[in-house]
């Protein structure tokens, strides 16, 4: 059988561009068709700004890789018209169970906050998530819309100018150039873009290997997440099972750092310890084994002129937390809107700068999310390794230790406290949707809030009316009204608390720019300006 | 508002310091710090505040 990762979803062909006398520019180019250069491609297509996509390869990644999508990033996918698709292929689980050693301390059930369109998260191999996301581009480029993935263009070399950036790639019937007014570096960790620029990616916390399996089994077994900490199959370390659509299992057996991988990689070691976790009845097929290194660490500017870095090209964290490619999906969403407001001449260059504030800021929060899990899962001293036994014998039968486990707390989007965007704010209405949040999702009829607002500059007025459409500024602000008699239950707790109604000016990327009991219309004006850099 | 760390409260003072040791009774080295992880965790969650749990553990620390 031919597997998805075999098959060539882009391959090369000859392009135009190769035959011009003189290198074609382009408004945007992005480096790398992963999760994250395709979401941020799909963002700037449907906002007609045309977007061409360099990639080595042609196919989607090898193997499972990311494969835990939060529920920010399936908010976003909506958005780029695909949720839907990840959602139905996606696995949602609730039950969770946890080891120490040889005995199972505890079982748990997720339970997720209610009155949301979507899950906590999903599980899906990577492949699918990249496979969805061209097929979204494909569904793009029959409407009409300006987008490319060119496969087989690998880029060799960058020459920054101050208005554009030279690109020269390399592919089977040679090398061309071309100019990129902005040039969008999604080209993964080991990013040859930030290679070529000679840019730095310092702060090296945590360094750790993993044995990464995907193993189909060959009779039921239960949809349930199951982590090992100091488990006798593999003394000192961690090991993580979690379930995948297709029958497909995802392990991670945590190796430290001084290890021979080609010899852990090897299947005669690696299925005797795959028999000694899941048991030696259970029968399996070995689908791919990999050996996967992080750092965790940041680019100390994601932007460098013209050319700006999002996702793992900008910063890298421990697989705890799956906070990878969904903080990638929050950088693609975080600069989309900006991107095409610069292009358009309707805001200033520097409107960029906040990419870089509010997604610096994103990275710290997750490098130390993240370490926080690393520190618990492996104990950097005798006294830690000591409390975080402690932990773990109590939780078994005391639950008040169980919030103290940490494998790993799932990413949640970042709010930009702080941010120079946040405009005024209203401090009697519910903390968690505060200037600077995420918009929360919540039902509306059959409706739900985050589908009402789409990706424009809107103004929602709660409990109270607002104009349909307000031109202001040389853009269209979407007005959106819930009287007070279509609020729902959870609307109220996120979005007004105690009050009867509000006003919340939203961003594209649903982000909350500022909100107000009652507003007028120069602070909408002022707000407005604020969030668009001005 | 700072707690008062320095204000004897401890009704029986000697049978607690003997019930303390007597939980170390036998126990080994690594028994014994393991006891005591596990009790400052409980002693921790029965707090509970955390303003409270960073004035000990400053406290503590100072000796």
């Amino acid at each position: 059988m031919t597997k998805l990762f075999e098959v060539p979803l882009y391959p090369y062909r000859h392009s135009p561009d190769q035959d011009a006398p003189a290198p074609v520019r382009h408004p945007v180019v992005i480096i790398g068709a992963g999760p994250v250069g395709l979401a941020m491609a799909i963002d700037l297509a449907q906002a007609d700004v045309p977007v061409l996509v360099l990639d080595d390869n042609d196919k989607v990644s090898v193997g499972s890789r990311a494969i835990c999508f939060a529920k920010r990033s399936l908010e976003i996918f909506d958005r780029l018209g695909c949720g839907d698709q990840m959602v139905e292929k996606g696995v949602v689980w609730n039950l969770g169970k946890v080891y120490f050693g040889d005995r199972q301390v505890y079982n748990f059930d997720l339970l997720p906050e209610a009155g949301h369109k979507r899950p906590a998260f999903i599980n899906l191999q990577q492949y699918y998530c990249e496979l969805y996301l061209v097929e979204r581009i494909r569904a793009l480029q029959a409407e009409g819309k300006p987008v490319e993935i060119r496969g087989g263009n690998r880029v060799e070399n960058l020459h920054q100018y101050d208005d554009h950036t030279l690109v020269t790639i390399e592919t089977a019937e040679g090398a061309y150039n071309l100019e990129a007014d902005w040039l969008i570096a999604c080209d993964g960790a080991n990013s040859p873009a930030r290679r070529m620029l000679d840019l730095d990616f310092v702060g090296r916390v945590f360094e750790d290997n993993f044995l990464i399996a995907d193993v189909v089994m060959k009779a039921d077994f239960p949809t349930e997440r199951w982590f090992w900490f100091d488990p006798p199959f593999n003394k000192d370390q961690s090991a993580l099972l979690h379930k995948q659509p297709d029958g497909v299992w995802r392990i991670d057996l945590q190796l430290g750092w001084d290890i021979d991988k080609e010899k852990e990689k090897k299947p005669e070691n690696v299925i005797p310890r795959l028999k000694q976790m899941l048991g030696e009845e259970v029968e399996f097929d070995l689908e791919w084994v990999s050996i996967y290194t992080f750092q965790c660490r940041r680019m100390e500017q994601f932007r460098h002129g013209r050319v700006v870095f999002a996702g793992d090209s900008a910063h890298q964290v421990s697989p705890f937390g799956a906070r990878g490619a969904n903080s990638g999906f929050q950088d693609a969403d975080n600069l989309g809107w900006k991107l095409k407001l610069v292009l358009d001449g309707k805001a200033p260059e520097t409107l960029l700068d906040s990419y870089t504030f509010e997604r610096e800021h994103g990275a710290d929060e997750n490098i130390l999310q993240s370490s926080r899990s690393t520190d618990f899962i492996t104990p950097k001293s005798e006294m830690s390794r000591i409390f975080r036994d402690a932990v773990l014998d109590l939780s078994e039968h005391y639950e008040f230790a169980r919030p103290l486990v940490n494998s790993g707390r799932l990413s949640v989007p970042c709010v930009y406290d702080g941010s120079p965007l946040n405009g005024p704010d209203a401090e009697t209405l519910p903390n968690r949707t505060r200037p600077g949040s995420p918009a929360v999702d919540a039902p509306m009829g059959d409706d739900w809030l985050l589908q009402r607002l789409g990706g424009s500059f809107t103004l929602l007025g709660i409990g109270a009316n607002v104009p349909e459409e307000i031109e202001m500024g040389g853009i269209v602000v979407k007005g959106v009204s819930i009287p007070g008699d279509a609020v729902s239950m959870e609307l109220k707790e996120r979005y007004l608390g105690t009050s009867g109604k509000a006003f919340y000016l939203i961003r594209p990327d649903q982000h909350i720019a500022a909100r107000w009991l009652d507003y007028a219309e120069e602070e909408l004006v002022a707000a407005l300006k604020t969030a668009m850099g001005w | 508002m700072t707690p008062d760390l320095t204000a004897p409260k401890l009704e029986t003072p000697d049978a607690f310091y003997a019930d303390l040791l007597a939980a170390h009774e036998g126990l080994t080295k690594a028994e014994s710090d393991a006891c005591n992880a596990r009790l400052i965790l409980l002693m921790a969650n029965h707090i509970a505040d955390n303003e409270v749990l960073r004035e000990l553990l400053d406290a503590a620390k100072r000796r």
